[in-house]
């Protein structure tokens, strides 16, 4: 993002509201279907779900991810694998455990 | 060189500064070489003082119940009440010892003293990326140094739950438990600060032509090292976060349900578990073993190379192994929890992974045993502790395989051979390692050497007193010694025939200790009085070594960027007729 | 010698370094949460009962919140643009805005917490509490710590601008990087705890 012009930059602000608008959307949405009490699984589903695709738009945009380079690619790779592991833990520690 | 030359520089950077004054050169300085001696100076002492705690409890095992001598008085009747070690004490001790070990004597010398010193004039770097970074580092290690310090002071004591605090003990017990998290919690932030800084350093600031594969070793050792500290530490932060808030807020994170404490309810609402703290533990302390052996190998492998004048046998399968052996760590927490119920699938998964994990260690010190092969070793007193690190570390890393296995585990989890286990790999292992790196660096950092018949001396005691303190720990856990007890073991019946190992081992911890006082003698004289060295005493082909000998301050490493042509060890390079290549030497025209 | 690649990019890995330092930061961050949250599923899969998160929590109020702090991230990032665009009049404003949004974002809290604490309902109560009270307000000390740094780029710091206008809008990046990750956590921690 260092070397961007004037003019991307000016491009870039018209992404940045269409992403706003649609973050808006997202949690009205996320909201609404709460207050529906859908059955647990299906509600956890639903809403982590929206929450990932609002929290990529912030990381892709915002963020600048969707052209950043390798090495913050690699090394967010890494983090993302390792975090996957954080979340087998509750399951490693479940599983398997008769209780 | 800037300050030599002001009026050259003028216009290339405007805010020339006047020179610093005393505190911003020697206190709150921002050059990583000042900051590393800081941290070494400052880990130095923890070791000392970690030690010292040591060597006051295997008075109590060897000899239960007995007035101290000479010191037993100064504990004050809260502790050792006419010098006879309280249980409680003795906890304190423990777990301080454990503490202070770890988290402010090794990891502080091996990352922030010798990755701080060492790291970017091996890179060829003017500094750290983040200088201000690099000093907040050390103050926010220093303060947490301190905090836990202070906790022997307050009423109650310090922390006794062990160095690894498990719950539910660790929150119902005495204050110093609180101090001994918001201690951790400095320690941690410092960690984390400054592998941001090392990453980013040896990204960003490697010397023209320094590519990857041109990295020493000990280079390697510390990128993984501090992607170890990065990823893994933030979990122990939040479990930190999360005891503070038990023991503070009163919630039950780690409190079961139900729990009775000498017959009274705990005003707990409970519905916690105190297994989430093993794992979040766990999650940071696996890896964290790797960050104490790292650095180590690191220095062993750059001392070896130097003094075999040998290139590294299998450099690139080494570099693949840590890198692999990073990655590992993070997927073996759970084998340091094999009797709390888990089921056969799960061990099975974990005892998988941690016999995955011993591969490339085996690798790293198999290659590191075969670079000797063929060498013309110079018997150096650095290469002494280097090689002695070889065979320690081992016996450290064989013992740990039956501790991976399951079945093996039920019977010596929690017993003495576990304590054998991990200081065979930090004791004579990495803390031989650190005396190596000691010795080796020393004349960059002085413009000196240490004497060597002190040092061989140092080293000869230290060995033989050293292996006396730890072997017999094998023999006791085989019995079925548990860890952790205030006398040794000595009211257990099935101890009975091993009780006799205490006092020699506590002789030898306190010969141990004696060994050191060479050391401590060649390292304040040799600063003053030891022998005048030149810049690349040992030969080295390292770009430390073309460094001048304590390299100007203010981000003055170098004077003028250095470029590099070659990898690491062209020590007897074949055909040049030379001894060694120095890494940033032009290509002749032959 | 001066340390290379404040400002301009390193050609082989094509970043500054403050822009690899704070990813590594967050990456360390997301470990934290990840720790969290991972210990939240632990104690939620073995509790015997939960609450749902509606049954105790304000959601109009976290619904507000949620506006509030995706409208700051809006407004950080328009102050960088506003940056490389070389208007430093608009920085100010949406650097503002930021912070004030931010603020706003605290008080609304400090309104739900004051709410809370009235009906007697505290950490200890339940493991639900618990984890409501730890996770909002670890969040809650990131917002505190964006808003010194933000504060800092809108007052004293933005001196640099006369003097290094390229390593200004670097340093504001970093910072939006960092609010933005705030602001991601949020996004999960919504859900999570309200409406679940
Ligand atoms: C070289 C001198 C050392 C001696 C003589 C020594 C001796 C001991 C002994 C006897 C124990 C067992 C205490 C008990 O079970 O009650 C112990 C525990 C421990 N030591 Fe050391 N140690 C030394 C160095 C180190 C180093 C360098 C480290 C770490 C880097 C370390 C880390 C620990 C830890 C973590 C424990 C706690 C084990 C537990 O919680 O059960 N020690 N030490
Ligand atoms: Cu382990």
């Amino acid at each position: 993002m260092e070397t961007a012009s004037a003019e991307s930059v000016r491009k870039h602000v018209r992404v940045y509201v269409t992403v706003f608008v649609a973050l808006m959307a997202l949690t009205l949405i996320t909201v609404t279907i709460s207050t529906l009490h859908l059955q647990p699984a299906a509600a956890i589903i639903v809403a982590l779900c929206i929450a990932a695709l609002k929290a990529s738009l912030v990381a892709a945009y915002f963020m600048h991810l969707i052209s950043e380079k390798k090495l913050i690619y690699a090394a967010l790779t890494l983090t993302v694998v390792l975090f996957l592991v954080l979340m087998v833990l509750p399951v490693s520690h479940f599983a398997d455990r008769g209780l | 060189m800037s300050e030599a030359a002001p009026g050259a520089h003028a216009g290339v950077h405007t805010d020339h500064h006047a020179p610093p004054g005393f505190w911003r050169t020697y206190v709150f300085s921002q050059d990583h070489k000042t900051i590393g001696i800081q941290y070494a100076i400052t880990a130095l002492l923890f070791l000392l003082f970690g030690f010292t705690l040591m060597m006051i409890m295997r008075w109590q095992l060897a000899y239960p119940g007995q007035s101290i001598p000479f010191i037993g008085k100064f504990f004050g009747d809260a502790n050792a009440p006419d010098g006879v070690m309280l249980p409680e004490f003795y906890n304190q001790l423990g777990a301080m010892h454990g503490t202070i070990m770890v988290f402010l004597g090794v990891v502080p010398l091996a990352v922030g003293a010798f990755g701080n010193y060492v790291m970017p004039l091996q890179i060829g770097a003017p500094d750290m990326a983040f200088p201000k970074l690099n000093m907040m580092s050390y103050w926010i290690y220093f303060v947490g140094g301190l905090t836990m310090l202070s906790s022997f002071l307050i009423p109650g004591g310090a922390a006794a739950s062990g160095w690894t605090s498990y719950a539910p003990l660790s929150v119902i017990a005495t204050a110093g438990q609180t101090v001994w998290l918001f201690g951790m919690i400095c320690l941690i932030t410092s960690s984390l600060l400054g592998s941001v800084n090392f990453i980013t350093t040896i990204f960003q600031l490697r010397a023209k032509g320094l590519s990857f594969m041109r990295l020493p070793f000990f280079v390697w050792a510390q990128l993984v090292t501090s992607f170890l500290l990065l990823l893994a530490f933030p979990p122990l932060e939040a479990a930190g976060v999360l005891q503070l808030m038990d023991r503070l807020a009163g919630t039950s994170f780690f409190m079961p349900s139900g729990l009775v404490v000498s017959g009274q309810p705990l005003a707990y609402s409970g519905g916690g578990n105190p297994l989430l703290w093993q794992h979040l533990f766990w999650f940071l302390a696996h890896p964290e073993v790797y960050v104490l052996i790292l650095p180590a190998m690191g220095i062993v492998a750059e001392i070896i190379a130097n003094n075999t004048r040998k290139p590294l046998w299998g450099y690139r399968s080494m570099v693949s192994a840590t890198v692999f052996l990073g990655f590992m760590s993070f997927v073996v927490w759970a084998h340091h929890m094999f009797l709390t119920g888990m089921g056969t699938v799960i061990s099975s998964f974990f005892q998988a992974t941690t016999m995955i994990i011993s591969i490339p260690s085996i690798i790293i010190l198999t290659a590191l045993f075969l670079s000797l092969w063929g060498g013309s070793i110079r018997f150096t007193t650095p290469m002494l502790f280097a090689l002695a690190f070889l065979p320690m570390f081992g016996i450290g890393g064989l013992t740990g395989l039956p501790l991976g296995l399951a079945p093996a585990d039920i019977h010596l989890h929690d017993t003495y051979y576990v304590i054998g286990h991990f200081h065979y790999v930090v004791a004579p292992g990495t803390l031989f390692a650190l005396f190596a790196g000691l010795y080796y660096w020393f004349p960059k950092v002085t413009g000196r050497k240490m004497n060597d018949t002190l040092g061989r001396i140092h080293f000869w005691f230290s060995f033989a007193f050293i292996n006396g303190v730890f072997m017999p720990m094998f023999i006791q856990g085989l019995a079925g010694v548990s860890r952790r007890l205030y006398d040794g073991g000595a009211m257990y019946s099935h101890a009975q025939g091993v009780m006799h190992l205490n006092v020699f081992m506590s002789v030898c911890a306190w010969c141990l200790g004696l060994a050191q006082i060479p050391f401590i003698i060649n390292f304040f004289w040799s600063i003053w009085k030891g022998k005048k060295v030149s810049d690349n005493y040992w030969d080295a082909t390292t770009l430390e070594w073309s460094a001048a000998t304590s390299p100007p301050m203010a981000h003055g490493n170098f004077a003028t960027p250095p470029e590099v042509y070659r990898g690491p060890y062209e020590y007897s390079p074949p055909g040049s007729g030379r001894d060694f290549l120095p890494q940033n030497k032009p290509e002749e025209a032959r | 010698m001066e340390i290379p690649y404040t400002v301009e990019p390193r050609p082989d890995t094509g970043v500054y370094n403050a822009k690899l330092g704070i990813w590594l930061f967050l990456a360390s961050e997301v470990m934290l949460f990840g720790a969290l949250f991972s210990s939240y599923v632990l104690l939620r899969v073995g509790a015997t009962t939960w609450p749902h998160g509606y049954e105790h929590l304000n959601i109009p109020l976290a619904t507000v919140n949620t506006v509030v702090l995706i409208t700051s991230s809006v407004t950080m990032v328009m102050s960088w643009a506003s940056l490389a665009m070389k208007d430093i009049r608009k920085y100010r404003v949406y650097m503002g805005s930021t912070v004030a949004l931010a603020c706003v974002f605290l008080v609304i809290k400090g309104f739900e917490y004051a709410a809370k604490f009235e009906h007697g309902l505290y950490p200890s109560g339940s493991t639900f509490l618990a984890i409501y009270f730890t996770l909002t307000g670890l969040h809650g000390l990131h917002i505190i710590g964006g808003i010194i740094v933000n504060c800092y780029l809108l007052g004293p710091g933005t001196r640099m601008w006369k003097t290094d206008p390229a390593r200004f809008t670097n340093r504001v990046e970093v910072a939006g990087l960092y609010w933005h990750f705030v602001d991601l956590v949020w996004i999960f921690l919504f859900p999570v705890l309200y409406l679940l």
